[in-house]
């Protein structure tokens, strides 16, 4: 993969919010720090995070719903500044599904409306009888059928996992080349959940569709992303970013660390920590944050290094944004 | 003392509407055990927290109790039928004897009270005598049990404070007039795991330390392994399986529950074991003929769709209901 082009690539992204303050003195939020990010055609990447910690806005960035207040984003090697760019048609490319099926889908109309105008929108040459052989095609994929049933239905007549098949349906109907996924199995009962990841993955590796999933849960993320990557956010940075087995298995990051402890597992023999390797359970505020690290008030390796500006760094698995790295690995020995 | 604290009696509980009746929970019997904690897992619709609406006799409208009584084996030794109660004797059952945390903590606080109005408003609904500085220091004890930092919190207002922070009030709330048995409904839902993990530990804890028996509804079956004494697993208005949850998940006995526990991600563990379970969640007006999991069980047999199982006590308190393990003519495995 050395030599390819990446499909997306993020360089130095920052966010900046501006929170309504007092007349005198607005205030600013920095939502995303300095993120670069490669996404490579046919590549799962999950990102995974607390609430809070910038991972939906980036989403919303990668699928240009956000201009980023600094930073440059390339689409297969081209630049290109946010979905309201009238140059940029790639956009039709990168697709988004929310988090909430409900809200995303118009409860007036129903899914064969929902399905039908994003298709003709695209090729407007397409007769009624093109657009349709196209949805029933939809619906195979997504297992939908017979597709009759479902198209004629609003959207409050469906059930969450079928509103997101739909939902999947509608993204993968302009054969975008990345999707954005956020959350998309959180409302969804334990026994479909596997089954709308299973349709996500069969997506991904028949039709080589790159993903980006967005979560809070590392076990669906490691499902998922099996063969792909992780990449863990702390306060709108990435804190380390490598092979998802690698990162569970052998976490570098004192956050990555908690959170992989943290996880419960379903075999009630399987001994985990009693106590995280945390400071606090507090997550930071992104208001007062500080320069430096921005895990420090809960790290318990935390020295006076960590009040510098952060590099990455190697570890033998992962990219790691944190200053005595080496100190955190050894105290392992 | 009996064992049991709460005794679920063939319990049904209806909705009658217009033009039909649903029938939430059929038939259950279940023991709550002192001191324990018991879980009781679940898909959305399963009638989890109607059945344990019963015990506070808090069925949201139109649900009534058709069938069967709800027995509190209180700590004092008195016995009560929850049925049966007055309506005043059931404003102090309920808090006294029994409290619930609620799903969604954020909007189960008064968010135009403090937290310490709210909590001198109970003490003083329920008739608890106590002085001013007595009162400020119940709460400020309970509010440090729970690890917040008691003296700011109590003069907050809910929006002030993180749902991490809201859910542990809510659960200080819970143990404000020692009761002898919480209510956990979905205690974590909308909390990221670090977050989880410590409310967790927190409630382990008051388990232990101070003797209360809980009742914890969940869909996550990974919280229950790590958590829950145990296990009481709900399909479509009726439990299925029970029994302690070392055992269960040692044997997984139940198809369904063996369905529910091969269909979690886990983080650890081989990722192609993991699969679905088939079919989708029974719809509550039109169950299967037979046993209600009958069109999804892969181990189903003829009698399974004719004739709904008998429960199967075994020697420990534990049951199942299936027909794979009655016995009689050609059911041996």
């Amino acid at each position: 993969m050395e030599n390819k082009t990446p499909l997306l690539s993020l360089k130095n992204i920052n966010m900046v919010f501006k929170k309504p303050g007092s007349l005198l003195k607005d205030q600013y939020i920095h939502v995303l720090r300095d993120i670069s990010l490669d996404i490579y055609a046919g590549e799962i990447i999950a990102l995974v995070g607390e609430s809070g910690c910038g991972k939906t806005t980036l989403g919303k960035i990668i699928t240009g719903l956000y201009k980023p207040t600094s930073g440059e984003i390339y689409f297969e090697g081209n630049k290109v500044s946010g979905i309201f760019d009238k140059k940029v048609t790639s956009f039709n490319e990168i697709q988004f599904i929310q988090q909430d099926s409900y809200a995303a889908l118009n409860p007036v109309r129903t899914i064969y409306q929902s399905l039908y105008a994003p298709i003709k929108n695209k090729h407007k040459k397409w007769s009624k009888k093109e657009v349709d052989a196209k949805i029933e095609e939809l619906m195979q994929i997504i297992g939908l059928y017979p597709s009759e049933q479902y198209l004629s239905k609003y959207p409050h007549q469906l059930s969450g996992g079928q509103r997101q098949r739909i939902l999947m349906a509608r993204a993968i109907s302009l054969e975008p080349k990345l999707i954005v996924a956020d959350e998309p199995v959180s409302m969804i009962d334990v026994s479909l959940r596997l089954s709308i990841l299973n349709l996500m993955k069969e997506l991904n590796e028949k039709l080589k569709m790159s993903f980006v999933y967005i979560s809070h849960d590392l076990s669906t993320s490691r499902y998922f992303a099996a063969n792909g990557k992780v990449a863990v956010m702390y306060l709108g940075e990435i804190v380390e970013l490598g092979q998802i087995a690698d990162v569970i298995s052998h976490p570098s990051h004192p956050y990555t660390r908690a959170l992989v402890q943290a996880v419960p597992v379903p075999d009630p023999t399987y001994k985990g920590a009693d106590e995280l390797p945390l400071k606090s359970m507090q997550l930071g505020s992104l208001e007062d944050r500080t320069e430096g690290c921005s895990f420090k008030e809960r790290c318990l390796y935390c020295t006076s290094e960590c009040n510098k500006k952060q590099t990455y760094q190697s570890s033998k698995t992962a990219q790691v944004l944190c200053c005595n790295l080496s100190t955190v690995l050894d105290k392992d020995k | 003392m009996k064992e049991n604290i709460v005794e679920f009696k063939n319990i049904s509980i209806d909705y009658p509407m217009k033009k039909y009746t649903l029938r939430a929970v059929n038939n259950v019997s279940l023991n709550v055990k002192r001191g324990k904690i018991t879980a009781l897992v679940g898909e959305s619709g399963s009638g989890k927290t109607t059945l344990s609406s019963s015990l506070i006799r808090c069925i949201s409208e139109p649900g009534i109790i058709a069938e069967g009584e709800v027995i509190f084996n209180s700590n004092d030794g008195s016995l009560i039928n929850v049925e049966k109660l007055k309506e005043k004797e059931l404003r102090s059952f309920r808090w006294e004897k029994v409290s619930m945390v609620f799903q969604a903590a954020q909007s189960a606080l008064n968010p135009v009270l403090t937290v310490r109005q709210q909590f001198y408003e109970t003490l003083d609904e329920h008739g608890i005598k106590l002085t001013k500085e007595e009162k400020e220091a119940k709460c400020l004890k309970i509010l440090d049990f729970v690890k917040l930092d008691s003296k700011r919190v109590i003069d907050c207002y809910p929006h002030e404070l993180s749902g991490g922070m809201k859910q542990r009030v809510m659960i200080a709330f819970s143990l404000l007039l020692d009761p002898e048995v919480i209510i956990l409904d979905e205690p974590t839902t909308a909390l990221d795991v670090i977050t989880q993990h410590y409310i967790f530990n927190l409630l382990k804890e008051i388990n232990k330390t101070m003797n209360i028996s809980m009742l914890l509804m969940t869909h996550d079956i990974s919280v229950v392994a790590s958590f829950a004494d145990y296990i009481a697993v709900m399909y479509g208005g009726r439990v299925m399986e029970y029994g302690s949850v070392e055992e269960v998940f040692k044997n997984k006995l139940h198809p369904y529950t063996k369905g529910l526990i091969n269909a979690t991600p886990s983080i650890i563990g081989n990722i192609d074991d993991v699969r679905p379970i088939d079919g989708r969640p029974p719809n509550m007006l039109d169950l299967p003929k037979g046993c209600v999991f009958s069109d999804r069980c892969p181990f189903a047999k003829d009698i399974c769709k004719e004739k709904e199982p008998e429960t199967l006590y075994k020697e420990d308190g534990s049951f199942i209901k299936c027909h794979l393990f009655l016995g009689g003519e050609d059911n041996g495995k």
